[in-house]
């Protein structure tokens, strides 16, 4: 072992300076030729920073798309998601209660329409997306309380839907769909 | 959904189309022959050797490897162990993150040295961006090329015919370290940064949203390290959710960037091994078993997940989109089901979404994909697992044909056997032990005095670590242990693990299952290398086969999967069936 000790010190010294100090600097240096310049990508609206492109936040008002429920409240200091098991009850009724207050926000939309997105908690508390079906069930409610038609919300919804190349997952982006309001 | 499994499918194919070149590259790489790096990379490693005082092409016997291999990794505790005690007052903390506790160091140094990445403290708060990049993105890099060293030692210990004489430890090391880890990093990184994760050394950002809100953002050197991560299967976070976050995983083609990242090494491994030792048909064997494996853990999981939650579907709305709780709506439901069984057969351990709330088959399936822990497996040392049940398939088929087992041309006998043995039962055994403790305390919801305190500084009963009662808290600890133990690192994360209770015995259990691993196939493999050989004859057991296969794929669905049949029976199964 003392035979191998001086060597591994020396080696550790040299691994540290070449995967803690160069590898990094040339990842730095990469993300310098991104258009993000290895920053977060902020999201402006009327000349504002008013959020991150990929991070969710909260919209509680009813003039405004919401997003997913959040284990985290929306904090990007602190990303959690909720780990409840399937089975248990006191998450059950928590995904009643969040049925109930849609139900009462936006009245005329059946139960079965709901998507389960929408109720459930995301793996990150900070879920920027939700599916398509949950933007459109929004749509009577944002229509009247904005007095805008649903046909123009529709299309809105469209403009912001995003699918993925391989997969064909389906996202709306809620700060950017609200935005865009 | 239909196109979302066509999607899973395709990603799997790109995969191995990608990890059979990789494969040859890294065994022509550790035969010592020329490669396109040879000319820039050439010079830096000699230096290092030679600052440091190694010859790197003094060849070593399987004792002087293992000494030299448990030395430096003694040294690289050390040295983590002082960041994260110290991270408070060293540079590079913008967001003035405190001290690690002891209990908690300990944990987290021991689990990225031993290449599992089990986190008991949440990125944005727990950690420094010293300790990210200087202690927790160093040890993803050298413990994966540990690994991989190891897995070398064993693949020219079957090659060359009667020999002690192995190669040189820290020549494999640095090799893997800089040939096959940074390349293949860079790589990634220049994905994730041109997609938005951040890489810089700017502490939290604030702003306003659109409702007022006022909102703090974590950022950082994040893809430096998110690149690694996945590499080098370690699978450590760099924000708390790890790949689950926006930022550490910005989109579904990051996600496919990711999940190839992490699994083209250990399947390049099983192809390099064919190109090394000549015999291309037993990496085809090995590669035939470890998929078939992977695939049956794979179907219940996807189909668990798109069927989407009985108990939501009573509460009357759609499940268009599966499951989804704790998932990401950019991932969706099979999306995430895949990645869950490729990061636990891996022992990567990172996630995109949270296994706590998962299906009860699918956290079945990935407690079995780490209980096995015999597909794919992580950098090098899946091999190594794998090895160790093919020697254990040897001798009983040779036993079931009455003569004696050979392997290569090597008479495996009865000390390779023993060290075999303990090798394949350590794994059942620290599981089960860890997990009767920790529910025999949670049963009697024992007041844990010092091993568990509240946040005023009070005893917590044991009960107070599950986030969910019943057959799902059980699973809880089970997964806990059975995580550590496969050096897996993903965790049910509603468990209250940080902790000393949890952060020793978790802490301990890593440190066996990690070098007993690595220590028990490499001299398995020095022992058989020694050995006279026997040329083939038409009497001998061929292990290239089909047949082979079989018997293997048996082993360890006898050894691995119904040894754990039980504890699954009170989990997982329980849940289900309830």
């Amino acid at each position: 072992m003392k035979t191998h000790l001086l060597p591994a010190l020396k080696l550790t010294i040299l691994s540290i300076v070449f995967f803690s100090v160069i590898y990094p600097a040339m990842v730095w240096g990469i993300a310098q030729l991104s258009p993000t310049k290895g920053n977060v990508a902020w999201f402006e609206h009327k000349g504002k920073v008013v959020g991150a492109q990929l991070i969710g936040q909260s919209f509680t008002q009813d003039q405004y798309f919401q997003g997913r429920p959040s284990a985290a409240g929306y904090n990007a200091a602190a990303s959690a998601g909720s780990n409840k098991g399937p089975t248990n009850a006191d998450y059950l009724k928590d995904v009643q209660a969040r049925i109930d207050t849609f139900l009462v926000h936006n009245p005329g939309v059946q139960k079965s329409q709901i998507p389960s997105d929408l109720v459930t908690a995301s793996g990150s508390g900070l879920d920027p997306d939700i599916s398509v079906q949950g933007a459109l069930i929004q749509i009577p409610r944002i229509a009247r309380i904005r007095r805008i038609s649903e046909e123009r919300l529709q299309q809105l919804v469209k403009e912001q839907t995003k699918t993925s190349p391989i997969g064909g997952v389906e996202t709306v982006n809620v700060l950017a769909l609200n935005a865009a309001l | 959904m239909n196109t979302e499994l066509l999607g899973v499918g395709l990603i799997f194919l790109i995969t191995l189309v990608l990890s059979i070149p990789l494969g040859r590259y890294m065994a022509r790489l550790y035969s010592g022959e020329r490669t396109f790096l040879d000319r820039i990379l050439g010079p830096v490693e000699r230096l290092f050797f030679r600052i440091s005082g190694i010859d790197s092409r003094r060849e070593m016997t399987w004792q002087e490897h293992l000494k030299a291999l448990l030395t430096i990794n003694m040294v690289w505790f050390l040295w983590a162990m002082f960041v994260l005690t110290n991270q408070s007052w060293l540079p590079w903390n913008p967001d003035g993150n405190p001290d690690m506790t002891a209990d908690l160091a300990f944990n987290t140094a021991i689990s990225f040295l031993v290449n599992c990445n089990l986190q008991h403290y949440s990125g944005e708060t727990g950690v420094s961006y010293f300790s990210q990049i200087f202690c927790l993105n160093f040890l993803q890099f050298v413990s994966a090329g540990t690994g991989m060293a190891a897995a070398v030692i064993v693949f020219k210990a079957i090659r060359d015919r009667q020999t002690t004489q192995l190669g040189n430890f820290y020549d494999f090391f640095l090799k893997s370290c800089t040939r096959v880890l940074l390349p293949l990093s860079l790589i990634v990184a220049t994905v994730l940064v041109f997609n938005g994760t951040p890489m810089n050394t700017r502490g939290k950002a604030s702003y306003v949203t659109m409702q007022g809100d006022s909102v703090q953002v974590s950022q950082g050197p994040a893809a430096a390290m998110i690149a690694i991560k996945h590499i080098g299967t370690n699978g450590g976070g760099y924000f708390g959710v790890n790949s689950a976050h926006p930022l550490e995983n910005p989109s579904y083609l990051t996600m496919i960037v990711e999940l190839l990242a992490q699994t083209i090494i250990p399947l390049g491994m099983i192809f390099a091994l064919g190109y090394y030792i000549r015999n291309r048909r037993f990496s085809y064997m090995v590669f035939g078993v470890m998929t078939l494996g992977f695939l049956l853990l794979l179907t219940p999981a996807i189909y668990s997940e798109t069927q989407g939650n009985p108990a939501i579907a009573q509460l009357g709305i759609s499940q268009p989109s599966g499951a989804m709780e704790g998932k990401e709506v950019r991932f969706g439901s099979v999306a995430s089901a895949y990645w869950s069984i490729i990061t636990t057969v891996i022992s990567t351990g990172s996630v995109n979404s949270m296994h706590d709330s998962t299906m009860p088959l699918s956290g079945m399936a990935q407690l079995l994909s780490m209980m096995t822990n015999a597909f794919y497996g992580g950098c090098g040392v899946g091999i190594l697992n794998f090895y160790v049940f093919i020697i254990l398939a040897v001798f009983i088929s040779g036993l079931m044909v009455g003569r004696t087992p050979e392997f290569m041309g090597k008479k495996v006998e009865g000390r390779e056997m023993k060290i075999a043995m303990i090798v394949a039962l350590l794994h059942p055994l620290l599981i089960m032990a860890g997990t009767a403790i920790a529910s025999y305390l949670a049963a009697n919801d024992v007041s844990m005095g010092w091993w568990y305190l509240n946040a005023d500084g009070q005893p917590n009963t044991a009960t107070a670590w599950l986030n969910n009662s019943g057959f799902h808290g059980f699973s809880e600890m089970l997964y806990e242990y059975t995580s550590s133990s496969a050096n897996n690192g993903s965790g049910f994360e509603g468990l209250g693990d940080n902790n000393p209770f949890w952060n020793i015995t978790t802490g301990i259990c890593l440190i066996f299952s990690r070098f007993i691993p690595i220590i028990g196939p490499v001299a398995i493999a020095g022992l058989l290398g020694s050995k006279k050989y026997i040329p083939e004859s038409a009497g001998t057991l061929r292990t290239d086969t089909g047949t082979f296969g079989i018997m293997v794929f048996a082993v360890i669905v006898i050894l691995a999967a119904l040894a754990f049949f039980p504890a699954l029976a009170l989990g997982p199964l329980a849940e289900y069936f309830s």
